[in-house]
């Protein structure tokens, strides 16, 4: 069973993940009709709370849960009572005060919302980020956006296809990988479906734990590039410090950027995803990402009905989430 | 009978055990082409006519039906499929999972939809179905066929087109396909 909360794709598994990922197809069926609303949450109350700059994720969560009927009760930390000093805990008190179902929290800190659910009684606590650790919903939505691609390659419906698609394909994710919390959920979720994961980087961004994940690890992208079925690029992360760990832009574009050389030397049926905002000419090349081969304004799009599926999986339980346990 | 319901019943899910049969496979199919004559009956011209089945039980009744009415009327006719996990009642009280794809060919506005359902019970699988249709434009009708009523409605609902009119008690459970109608019990895996 999933939830109650979700706050790492490590507590989900195989079969925790295609269950996302069908009634995610569920709900990009609802999202393809004229009438996108379906009344599934009615009266759940869902606040998104981010102490952290977000665009699309924020705005995703949100859409999610207005189409799923629920109300969405949007924190802004910049014009909110924290910029007085009031502490996490006090501020998700608050929130919790006001009766809410479920919070969405986005935090610079690593464990901020696993800490959420200590402090929280009954409210499903949803990850939307925290500091370097993980990112599930982006995972998620990655998985979800290159199994729809392959099956629509292969000519099969994605909902019945479970991880099948997954087994055997090789995936590259290149990047600043030690300050992407977006690679470590990509890791877990593409290595939880069964495919091949490898990691390309510099060892000044590959993260300390690296020898704990089961992947390999290399810094020779061309190396790679004749044999894989998807390249995930990820964008370097100034605003974490990763500027101090390149000697410069550009010799990392030239060792780790998808340029459109690179892009060439790639097997025609191979993909690539980026998790947003892309830094066009650093990390990939800017007719890369107009390539119809870079999935990443379908990421964008699908994370919508990824997020639902969350929103809607751990809020339709009722209350039975929190009693039911492990295994249950 | 739903998987929804057997997976509910019971924690750990529920079996079927079948104590006595009600109608047999060719009883169901013959049910269905007097249901389909039925509707033919009703409306004469079926151009507006689209047939929805019901996941996951009212979808083999609905491809029969439909492939009488086809037969009877010479016209092609659209068929589709609607799951109501997203409109159902009971959101919060057990978990709720998609079962199938829901997949409604044509824009219903002005269209006569024929919903298609195994059984007929406590009515709110229909309640939720025709919140549903309703997300999919203004159909001029909604009409509801079944291959067993069994009695027992909490809402203020009705078959336009029964297969078989079953009395049951609440504590019975009936598997309808169109493999034949059987009348049994829930029992703990």
């Amino acid at each position: 069973m999933i939830g109650p909360h979700l706050l790492s794709l490590e507590d989900l598994g195989t079969e925790g993940i295609v269950e996302i990922l069908n009634v995610a197809e569920s709900f990009a069926e609802v999202e393809r009709r004229t009438m996108k609303k379906v009344p599934a949450l009615k009266g759940k109350v869902v606040a998104t709370v981010f102490f952290e700059e977000s665009t699309r994720t924020r705005l995703s969560f949100e859409t999610a849960a207005k189409r799923l009927s629920a109300d969405v009760l949007s924190l802004s930390v910049a014009s909110s009572s924290v910029k007085k000093g009031e502490s996490l805990k006090d501020t998700l008190k608050t929130i919790e005060a006001l009766g809410i179902d479920a919070v969405i929290i986005r935090h610079r800190s690593s464990g901020a919302p696993l800490q959420a659910t200590r402090w929280l009684e009954d409210i499903h606590v949803v990850n939307a980020g925290d500091g370097w650790h993980e990112h599930p919903s982006q995972g998620l939505l990655d998985a979800f956006t290159v199994r729809q691609a392959w099956a629509q390659a292969e000519g099969v419906d994605a909902a019945s296809t479970g991880s099948e698609l997954f087994q055997g394909k090789r995936i590259v994710i290149v990047g600043d990988i030690a300050h992407s919390r977006v690679a470590r959920s990509d890791v877990l979720a593409y290595q939880a479906l069964g495919a091949h994961v490898t990691l390309c980087a510099p060892a000044t961004l590959l993260p300390p734990s690296v020898e704990g994940w089961d992947v390999e690890v290399t810094t020779d992208l061309d190396g790679l590039l004749a044999d894989v079925d998807l390249v995930s690029v990820l964008r370097l992360q100034a605003e974490r410090g990763s500027g101090e760990c390149v000697p410069s832009l550009r010799e990392f574009t030239n060792s780790f950027g998808m340029t459109a050389a690179r892009t060439a030397k790639l097997p025609p049926h191979a993909l690539i995803t980026h998790p947003g905002p892309m830094v066009r000419g650093i990390e990939i090349a800017s007719e890369v990402a107009d390539d119809p081969r870079c999935l990443v304004t379908t990421q964008v799009h699908n994370g919508v009905a990824v997020r639902m599926a969350v929103l809607f999986l751990l809020l339709s339980g009722g209350s039975m989430a929190f009693t039911d346990g492990e295994g249950s | 009978m739903a998987t929804r319901e057997r997976t509910h019943a019971h924690p750990k899910g529920a079996v079927f055990v079948p104590t006595a049969e009600i109608a047999s496979a060719g009883d169901v199919r013959r049910g269905l082409t007097r249901m389909a004559h039925e509707v033919f009956e009703r409306h004469g011209d079926v151009h507006d006519l689209v047939v929805v089945g019901l996941q996951t039980g009212g979808i083999q009744p609905s491809h029969l039906l439909h492939e009488q009415l086809v037969r009877i009327s010479g016209h092609e006719i659209p068929l589709g499929t609607l799951d109501v996990a997203f409109y159902r009642d009971d959101i919060g009280l057990r978990p709720v999972l998609p079962e199938a794809a829901t997949d409604i060919p044509v824009d219903l506005d002005g269209m006569v939809v024929l919903l298609v359902d195994d059984v007929l019970f406590t009515g709110r699988t229909i309640r939720a179905a025709l919140n549903a249709l309703t997300d999919f434009g203004r159909a001029r009708a909604i009409e509801l066929a079944v291959l067993v009523d069994r009695g027992h409605r909490e809402l203020p609902i009705r078959a336009d087109y029964v297969g078989k009119n079953l009395p049951t008690s609440r504590a019975e459970s009936v598997d309808a396909s169109i493999d034949g109608i059987m009348l049994g019990r829930l029992e703990p895996k």
